[in-house]
């Protein structure tokens, strides 16, 4: 039988909750024996595969690239999981918010450097940002919430478990906190 | 297609397995030789100007969420800018559970570099499957090995929940000290786990020096060159990761500046953007932009230090110095690995130290005090360079200014030469004028010169993770000409 295929993914986020991933510590060899990771920033494989059973998305959508991102995710994965407060919130990511990207851009890219030769503005290289950093699901649908900044490891655990028997995680409160 | 009026431009992204993302580009020219290779980093997240308004108490907590890798180096260097500000010393328990969080920092950043995210390159190969090429390929392959990786990323994870309590994000560190003494009963737990760190700790530096041996084709070109170098070290020029004073060293080996005050970091180093990535370039600002050139972290640490206050470590690096003929730093950058694991080794026999000084179970960890400074600079050692915070403050300590030099960019320069000195060995322009498909294993050795510099791009701005890798070659009018899915 094949085993499910679960991919990891990651947005605009800290790549904290991929930490606390790592953090399942001797529950990945037991993990590597139930699933494939077919996709993940701590793997190799650089195209998003299809029929993905399960993909956890870190972060928010802050910019154009994630954006398509999700949308083709989702069109590839049969659970999307919002994995953390960032993907499912905004959180610390859409703290930006409530400036406007010329604020934010002009600090960091003339302000805070003395040799200001351009703002990051070669948008045929890198992303655009979005005016607004949001959760991904304002962007596609998600079939499941995982709390936290980060998760911590047994929730992630649960929330595994359970999509692989093909039940939706139910948390109980306890993993219903934020931070 | 005309030959000569080609220019060809190479794609690699996502850049995998590094801490963060960031796409490749490499442009030849109508030979198909390399022109220009350069490393681009694709995400912002505006953390100097949005914490402006917020408080310096809670500037810890809100910028260990900088990074998922480093968060306790963020927060220890929030909190020593708020005892800046506030102008107080901290308790000994205080400093002493602070430098022992930081090494627990480097001991799970580096196990997770090596163990991780190298070592599959090194055990099962550059041209080996991609889709074996990641940890779990690894437990595949060796799952002693990977386990013992696991595990030694795991004590460095708990030391810090001991102390924090929790592994990623502990608000626990803040101006004046910390939040919670430590205990007896964890401390005589991580005593009893020790010995397994330890040889772990052994075991990874024989491995490294094996992989030299294996590897000595690709390494004169994985970031070969002259730089400068710049870290911390302590009074007696020993390695230092949580005090300490600033040294640049030159690539002849020379102290260009000593002791400078990790304060007035921003009159030594200086900052310049680019329009092709959201990563800056510091630069070292007597030598300008771009000759002031710098690397930090574990290979500018062993390589500026005059000694290694532990033994076992000591003796590694003295092997280490020994790699160059002359009085010359290592200047190439796959040393970085056995640099990294070096220090390791030196960050597990000193938390043995602290975990033997009675002085860490001390209960009195927090001084108080009012704002007494409207600016206040914190530094220290993360796992991959120098950072540096730096914040001015209101009378009420809400923030006005915020300016954050992270370690990972100051290797920036340095990793965009690396990639392109890869690129110029490794790409052969025969093949691709003739196109003939270029080997995966190829572009994989480029990233894994980007893989030496351990870059955190969560921490430095930070990419994104599904396109596909893309060799695209277009004709001087920009139709693409040849394209190749990795
Ligand atoms: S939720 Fe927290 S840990 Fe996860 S990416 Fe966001 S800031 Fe990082």
């Amino acid at each position: 039988m094949n085993k499910p295929k679960v991919a990891t993914v990651w947005l605009g986020g800290c790549s904290g909750c991929h930490m606390s991933f790592l953090d399942l510590d001797e529950r990945l060899i037991e993990l590597a024996e139930k699933i494939d990771l077919v996709h993940s920033p701590i793997a190799d494989v650089k195209t998003f595969p299809n029929n993905v059973d399960v993909t956890f998305v870190e972060g928010a959508i802050t910019n154009d690239e994630n954006e398509e991102a999700a949308h083709f995710i989702r069109r590839h994965s049969r659970y999307v999981v919002s994995f953390g407060d960032c993907a499912t919130t905004g959180n610390v990511t859409a703290m930006r918010n409530r400036y406007s990207n010329d604020e934010l851009l002009n600090r960091a890219y003339k302000e805070l450097a003395d040799i200001s030769n351009s703002l990051p503005n070669d948008h045929t290289v890198i992303a655009t940002l979005r005016e607004q950093a949001v959760p991904l699901h304002h962007v596609i649908h998600v079939d499941a919430f995982l709390h936290g900044c980060p998760p911590t490891p047994d929730e992630i655990w649960f929330a595994v478990s359970e999509l692989l028997e093909g039940r939706i995680p139910k948390f109980k409160t306890q993993f219903l906190r934020y931070g | 297609m005309k030959k000569n009026t080609m220019s060809n431009i190479i794609t690699i992204s996502p850049v995998t397995r590094i801490e963060g993302h960031a796409k490749i580009m490499i442009h030849l020219n109508n030979k198909g030789e390399v022109e220009d290779a350069r490393f681009h980093v694709n995400e912002f997240r505006g953390f100097e100007k949005f914490c402006e308004g917020r408080l310096v108490w809670e500037m810890p907590g809100i910028t260990s969420r900088i990074c998922g890798i480093c968060p306790a180096s963020h927060l220890v260097t929030s909190a020593k800018a708020g005892d800046d500000i506030l102008s107080i010393g901290i308790p000994e328990t205080a400093e002493k559970l602070r430098r022992m969080l930081t090494l627990a920092q480097w001991i799970q950043s580096h196990a997770l570099s090596f163990f991780h995210l190298s070592s599959p390159d090194f055990l099962l190969g550059f041209d080996s499957n991609p889709i074996e090429r990641n940890v779990f390929g690894l437990l595949a392959h060796d799952k002693e090995f990977a386990r013992k990786g696991i595990r030694l990323r795991k004590f460095g994870q708990e030391i810090i929940e001991f102390l924090g309590g929790r592994k990623i994000h502990t608000p626990w560190a803040v101006a004046g000290g910390v939040r919670e003494p430590f205990t007896k009963e964890e401390r005589d737990r991580l005593l009893k786990w020790y010995p397994e760190v330890k040889e772990t700790a052994h075991l990874a530096l024989e491995t490294i020096k094996k992989i030299h041996k294996r590897f000595e084709k690709e390494m004169p070109s994985f970031g070969n060159f002259h730089s400068l170098y710049v870290g911390l070290v302590g009074k007696e020029g020993e390695m230092e990761y949580y005090g300490g004073n600033l040294r640049v060293m030159d690539n002849a080996g020379n102290i260009l500046a000593d002791r400078l005050e990790p304060k007035e970091f921003y009159n030594y180093f200086g900052e310049a953007s680019e329009s092709w990535t959201y990563l800056k370039f510091p630069y070292y600002k007597p030598h300008g932009y771009p000759k002031g050139i710098y690397r930090v972290g574990p290979l500018a640490r062993v390589n500026i230090c005059e000694f290694i206050e532990t033994p076992i470590a000591e003796k590694e690096r003295k092997l280490f110095k020994a790699l160059s003929p002359s009085s010359e730093p290592v200047n190439n950058s796959f040393y970085y690995h056995y640099a990294r694991l070096i220090e390791m080794m030196f960050a597990v026999e000193k938390v043995e130290e602290l975990l033997h000084d009675d002085a860490i179970l001390g209960t009195h960890v927090r001084s108080k005090a009012e704002i007494n400074q409207s600016e206040g600079v914190g530094a220290c050692e993360a796992p991959r360079g120098t950072l540096f915070h730096h914040y001015a403050v209101d009378e009420n300590g809400v923030l006005k200014k915020v300016n954050l030099l992270i370690a990972t960019a100051q290797n920036n320069m340095a990793m965009n030469r690396t990639v392109r000195q890869i690129a110029s060995q490794f790409i052969d322009a025969k093949d691709v004028l003739s196109g003939k498909k270029i080997p995966e294993g190829i572009f994989n050795r480029i990233e894994a010169g980007i893989r030496c510099y351990d870059p955190c791009l969560s921490c430095s701005t930070h990419a994104m993770g599904q396109m596909p890798m893309h060799v695209h070659v277009f004709d001087a009018a920009g139709f693409l000409v040849n394209e190749y899915v990795r």
